[in-house]
């Protein structure tokens, strides 16, 4: 079996009395879509941010191409093919949609301390940016404020500031939150064609996407990964039904 | 409703008709009134690169303001008075230069916003205006006691300093170079604002886990604005100690640091010509205001009462219908 893009070994964190994450050990694979799944609260968030570097584990590591990241900053984990999406968008909500994602392009290339030259009018750059807001569908809405996007829409724009990154992995969370029937169906078939160009970590909540999409689910209950596996075996699971879909209708 | 292009011309003009006219009508007041502004327009428009573009709200910009201004000082002092500045290791001479003395007014005041970034960029909101006020209260009960430059009266010096092919004395000539560096400096913010860096630190402002993500970091792009702002705040503080050649601990009080912030507010947080409006009108208040009543800061202060309730942006937000950046 080829070696895992990233991995992660007995990651811990607590908030207090509260075990979000408890010795959580994954790993993702080249060319596929890794899936988290699990209830409101079950720590696949806090799990994503010690992954990306946000949220500092108090034991664990995280590997990245085989390399120990878990001491470097997020800046840093980035730098290392990390692309990351967010649940709670965090963009700059003053700024256009091509800004936003011309951020990403600045990050992914020449770093942003160059001072006098208009980065908007650098073709190179402007050009990466465009490409990613093709791809997510969003090239029209590209003069639009963040501020004034709808829900969704701000989903799309993550995806493209990610894309723009040429990660060796992506990590995102929940994408298709707020998406709508018809956008979650977009997406879906959209990320099915990314994972050629780098393996996804998905939490979703969505199990039409993740039954679609997911090559191995995990599922994380309380913090603790209970069962990794197929689709079909976790469909079939009779530990999963009862911690998660079960409780779910 | 005017857009800000419009704005921005008009108030250039304005500031070059200003002292033109005061020159044909011989009013030389007017000329030294107008000088006052274009400085504290410049010290302004440095603290708006750190605070309009990158949010950090800086109560203690006097610091710079008044390093340039000592630096200014001690150079000139120790020229009128022949004897040499000891600096431990080498003593050099003073000097009436104004480029060398912006020179070294830079220098200093980048050095010493660097260190407190350094110091205070890890906190934020209240506990960074509270860590930078403290700096500025550092220094200006320092210079209280620096007995050497003339501790708490301090100093004066009796020729204005000299500029290659100018002279400086003419009030208009003077008003001319504070005008240049004033333009300079809007070209400097105005260019940094459409760079690369200027789009990360106007995100790293919104949203500092983004600009992490995309393998920036926020913290490196803060610091490097507030050196950039803090320096050309210190230049401002180099003119402003020529212009009433005269250095004391006041252009380290905290009052300064919060003038600045406030011209910014009454212009516009983040726009270019923000702090020139603001310093224009403060300036203006100060003059009439104070000429009528000693109070005229209860009116300063109502008017940027109705700014902070009528609209964000300060006068350019209001006279463009666009709220500016939040911060
Ligand atoms: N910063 C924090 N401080 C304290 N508790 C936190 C913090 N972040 C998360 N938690 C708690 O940790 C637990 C896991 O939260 P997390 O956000 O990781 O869940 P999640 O699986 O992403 O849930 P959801 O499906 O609702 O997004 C929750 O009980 C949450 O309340
Ligand atoms: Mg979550």
């Amino acid at each position: 079996m080829s070696d895992p893009v990233l991995a992660t070994h007995g990651l811990m964190k607590s908030f207090g009395a509260l075990v979000a994450t408890d010795d959580v050990s994954i790993d993702l694979r080249p060319g596929e879509i890794h899936a988290i799944i699990g209830p409101n609260g079950a720590g696949k968030s806090t799990l994503i941010s010690q992954i990306s570097g946000g949220l500092a584990s108090d034991a664990g590591r995280v590997e990245i191409m085989g390399q120990d990241v878990t001491a470097l900053s997020t800046a840093a984990r980035a730098r290392a093919g990390l692309g990351r999406t967010f649940q709670i968008s965090a963009l700059a909500m003053e700024d256009t949609v091509f800004e936003n994602v011309l951020l990403g392009v600045i990050g992914a290339t020449a770093g942003a301390w160059a001072m006098f030259s208009p980065v908007a009018r650098n073709r190179a750059l402007a050009e990466r940016a465009m490409a990613a807001l093709d791809q997510v569908g969003l090239a029209n809405a590209k003069d639009t404020r963040c501020a004034d996007l709808s829900h969704g829409q701000r989903r799309q724009v993550e995806v493209a500031v990610a894309l723009t990154l040429a990660p060796k992995a992506f990590v995102m969370d929940e994408p298709m939150a707020g998406l709508g029937a018809e956008g979650s169906k977009a997406l879906t078939g959209f990320l099915d064609g990314l994972r050629s160009e780098a393996p996804i970590l998905l939490v979703e909540h969505d199990m039409d996407a993740v039954f679609a999409l997911a090559d191995r689910i995990s599922v994380l209950v309380n913090g603790q990964v209970i069962v990794t596996g197929t689709v079909a075996e976790i469909r079939s699971s009779d530990a999963v039904r009862e911690a998660y879909l079960g409780a779910a209708p | 409703m005017i857009p800000e292009r419009a704005i921005n011309a008009a108030v250039i003009c304005g500031l070059l008709a200003v002292p033109i006219w005061a020159v044909m009508a011989d009013e030389i007041f007017t000329i030294t009134l107008t000088t006052r502004a274009v400085i504290l327009a410049l010290a302004a428009v440095g603290l708006n690169i750190a605070l309009g573009i990158g949010g950090l709200v800086s109560f203690g910009h006097a610091v710079f303001f008044g390093l340039g201004g000592y630096a200014m000082g001690i150079l000139a002092f120790h020229a009128q008075t022949f004897t040499p500045l000891d600096l431990g290791l080498v003593s050099v001479n003073g000097t009436k230069s104004m480029p060398v003395i912006w020179v070294v007014a830079t220098a200093v005041s980048a050095l010493a916003a660097w260190v407190i970034g350094l110091l205070s960029l890890r906190t934020t909101g209240v506990y960074f205006i509270m860590i930078t006020l403290a700096f500025g209260q550092m220094f200006f009960y320092f210079t209280i006691s620096w007995s050497a430059y003339g501790g708490e009266d301090g100093m004066s010096i009796y020729v204005r300093n000299g500029f290659p092919g100018l002279n400086t004395l003419v009030p208009i000539q003077f008003f001319g170079l504070c005008f240049a560096a004033l333009c300079l400096a809007l070209l400097l913010q105005w260019r940094l604002r459409g760079s690369a860096f200027g789009l990360a630190l106007n995100a790293a402002r919104q949203t500092p886990e983004r600009v992490e993500t995309v393998g920036l970091n926020p913290m490196r792009l803060k610091l490097l604005a507030f050196v950039i702002s803090g320096a050309i705040t210190g230049l401002a503080g180099a003119l402003f100690a020529d212009l009433n050649r005269f250095v004391s601990p006041t252009m380290f009080s905290w009052q300064l640091s919060g003038e600045l912030i406030i011209l910014i507010i009454i212009g516009g947080v983040g726009r270019l010509m923000g702090p020139v409006i603001g310093a224009a009108i403060f300036v203006a208040l100060e003059h009439w205001l104070g000429g009528l009543t000693d109070f005229w800061h209860v009116w300063l202060g109502a008017i940027l009462l109705l700014i902070v309730l009528f609209g964000r942006g300060g006068v350019i937000g209001l006279l463009t219908g666009k709220a500016g950046p939040h911060v």
